[in-house]
């Protein structure tokens, strides 16, 4: 008898969009693991990045504001999937249950909402999956092991820090490395899987070509290493490391191409899931340049 | 013959610019304020609640907060504060429907300080149309045109929403610009719209414009005031 | 880097208004660091092909010794808040709230380092929403 858990789920503007892929396949692939992610009803921008002045509260509206839907639904728990998303939900979530004054101004301001009560536990998807379905079930319902894929798990930022909202070990974490593993993928450890991927500076166009330098130094650390896909969790780190890849083989023509996954997307395809599902057709570099060394190939459809 | 005996007139008092004038209770904003003697050069149009021009910032006594409303279509209330609005001061990106891609993130390319949206829900509580502004500036954030459009379908563009945005976000032509690129692109084309046009275009009015055109004045005057009006 | 520019010591000004506000809006202790180099040696932008005028380190010694020229480096513009500083001082200092705190002046005085019409539309066409979002709460006010 299988027991389904369902859980309040909030994807983030991006997700709607250019991540619509990571949405499609997290949810499809979180089925065949009998969870069902529901989108929380009227979620705003949850207003990335988390403000880092003790006295700026006016940025922490927003995500408070998600936490509040959650509460009015009944419920106790959320989960992401951008690393970005979970970051700034859990500061601001921590934020408010560790200062009443603060949580109070906020609740005031947002008079026309219900209070918030500091209730909600926000969670990040990898969490999910290592304590409340465990990596032995996730190995269970794998149909094509991943193997002969080395896969670098990268994790960014915000998924290990600040502190507060860190999933794992900050500095060695290991979380999506059980994941890739219990896929059955080939994992490789890279020293560069927690540097910053060089974040918002890509859209200041003063900053992009720091960035695309950037992009380079991450993707050689790579495949220097022997890797044929990343794998991540940040819609911003995919946009990086993937549509900015072409322009960094642009001004390095000798970087070697990798393609860039979710997490999520090589989930479905070691369940077996269609390319619909897996939403292979939102990348820049073509996944099947990493997907012909297990038998896959994807037709990239122009976006 | 009876002495008329005048109705006794409830008077209330209301701050027009910061001047306290007694004005007759029942009135809206804007009769009010020309009671007092105003006159209404700017903010001031269909006064029927429709056009948007006459938003008005108030606060009440004893009451620390900002509301707004349309002047033509609000009751005065004791103690009021009153200021005008004659116009609201906000860009409004060029375009041409035809070249927009309406699946290249149209409006933060035109509008991208849509970004800076903090939710902090002003918007919302200012609007006198009671429409979730800022339901419909998180639909445009991310990317789903029809819902700005549903959402806003009720703005008469007052501009209130944008006086009190921390974000600088015209909010108004933000939501128009998704009216119109759903009315463009995403709604199904009306076919009513389609055969009228085909009538025109074969001539079916081309006699009676004609006609009509040509008539005297008088004659005009008197074929518009006999016209039948259908009130089905 | 600037090397030779003379700075004016004095108790005056040691502890003035400047440091006051970034300690408040920081919530660090600036006198906590030492000086060790290792937020320096942790930033990506140190560390990349940016080349900044001053080291992370660098602008807290300044900071300390109330020099408000530090207000003009380009290092805090260059920050992209991925908080490695924070996690490898010794001391405790969350590093990257003190950068903020050096960006704040001048958002606070309503000084865009960013002006959205500046962004191609090319790029506006592709960029995600989360990159715009997370620089205009950086670099505009």
């Amino acid at each position: 008898m299988v027991h389904w858990i369902k859980i309040p789920y909030y994807p983030g503007c991006t997700l709607k969009t250019t991540a619509a892929n990571f949405e499609v396949s997290a949810i499809a692939a979180m089925k065949v693991l009998a969870v069902d992610l529901e989108e929380i009803p009227r979620w705003n921008c949850c207003g990335t990045v988390s403000p880092l002045s003790d006295d700026n509260l006016m940025n922490h509206v927003a995500p408070l504001r998600n936490l509040i839907r959650v509460q009015d639904l009944g419920s106790n728990r959320l989960v992401t999937l951008c690393s970005m998303c979970y970051s700034v939900l859990q500061v601001t979530n921590n934020l408010v249950k560790n200062d009443k004054e603060k949580m109070d101004r906020l609740n005031a301001f947002m008079s026309e909402e219900n209070d918030y009560r500091g209730q909600v536990k926000v969670e990040h998807l990898l969490q999910v999956l290592n304590n409340d379905v465990g990596l032995d079930q996730v190995q269970q319902m794998v149909k094509k092991p991943l193997k002969g894929l080395k896969i670098a798990p990268y994790y960014g930022c915000m998924l290990v820090r600040p502190k507060v909202a860190a999933i794992d070990d900050q500095e060695e974490p290991r979380i999506m490395h059980r994941l890739l593993e219990a896929l059955g993928a080939d994992v490789v450890n890279d020293p560069m899987k927690i540097e910053c991927c060089g974040s918002y500076n890509t859209a200041d166009p003063k900053m992009k070509e720091v960035v695309v330098a950037r992009t380079r130094r991450i993707i050689k650390s790579v495949t220097d290493r022997g890797a044929d896909a990343i794998a991540l969790s940040c819609p911003l780190c995919e946009f990086n490391l993937d549509a900015r890849q072409i322009d960094a083989r642009q001004r390095y023509p000798s970087l070697k191409e990798i393609p860039v996954f979710y997490f999520t997307q090589l989930m479905a395809l070691a369940f077996g899931l269609d390319q619909e599902a897996c939403g292979f057709h939102l990348h820049s570099i073509n996944p099947t340049i990493a997907l012909s060394k297990i038998g896959e190939g994807v037709k990239l459809r122009s976006v | 013959m009876e002495s008329e005996t005048k109705p006794e007139m409830d008077i209330v008092q209301v701050f027009i610019m910061g001047k306290a004038h007694q004005v007759p209770a029942g009135l809206t904003i804007m009769k009010a304020m020309e009671y007092a003697g105003y006159r209404f050069f700017r903010g001031a149009g269909c006064r029927a609640g429709f056009c948007g021009a006459c938003g008005t910032i108030y606060r009440k006594e004893n009451d620390y907060k900002i509301y707004a409303a349309l002047a033509c279509q609000t009751p005065i209330e004791e103690g009021m504060y009153l200021t005008q609005l004659p116009f609201v001061p906000a860009n409004r990106a060029a375009f041409e429907l035809e070249e927009l891609n309406p699946d290249a993130n149209p409006i933060l390319q035109l509008y991208p300080e849509v970004a800076r949206c903090v939710s902090c829900n002003r918007c919302t509580l200012i609007c006198p149309q009671d429409l979730e502004v800022m339901d419909s500036i998180n639909a445009a954030l991310r990317g789903d045109i029809e819902e700005v459009a549903r959402l806003s379908f009720d703005c008469i563009q007052c501009g209130l929403c944008a006086i009190r945005c921390p974000a600088e976000i015209p909010q108004y032509h933000v939501t128009q610009l998704a009216r119109r690129l759903y009315g463009r692109y995403f709604s199904d084309p009306d076919k009513f719209l389609a055969e009228r046009i085909e009538e025109i275009q074969n001539g079916k009015y081309d006699a009676e414009i004609e006609k009509l055109q040509s008539m005297p004045v008088d004659e005009l005057k008197q074929v518009y005031s006999s016209r039948e009006i259908d009130l089905s | 880097m600037t090397v030779g520019k003379v700075l004016q010591l004095s108790r005056k000004k040691l502890g003035n208004e400047f440091v006051a506000k970034i300690e408040e809006w920081s919530g660090q202790n600036v006198f906590s660091c030492y000086w060790c180099g290792k937020c320096s040696a942790g930033c990506m932008m140190v560390s990349n092909e940016a080349d900044p005028d001053l080291m992370p380190h660098e602008i807290i010694r300044r900071i300390q010794l109330a020099d408000e020229t530090v207000l003009e480096s380009e290092l805090p513009w260059l920050c992209a808040s991925c908080e490695i500083c924070t996690i490898r001082c010794p001391r405790g200092i969350d590093v990257a709230k003190i950068m903020e705190a050096v960006r704040q002046w001048q958002q606070r005085k309503h000084k865009d380092k960013l002006r959205p019409s500046s962004i191609a539309p090319e790029e506006l066409a592709k960029l995600p929403q989360i990159a715009l979002v997370g620089v205009f709460r950086k670099k505009t006010s």
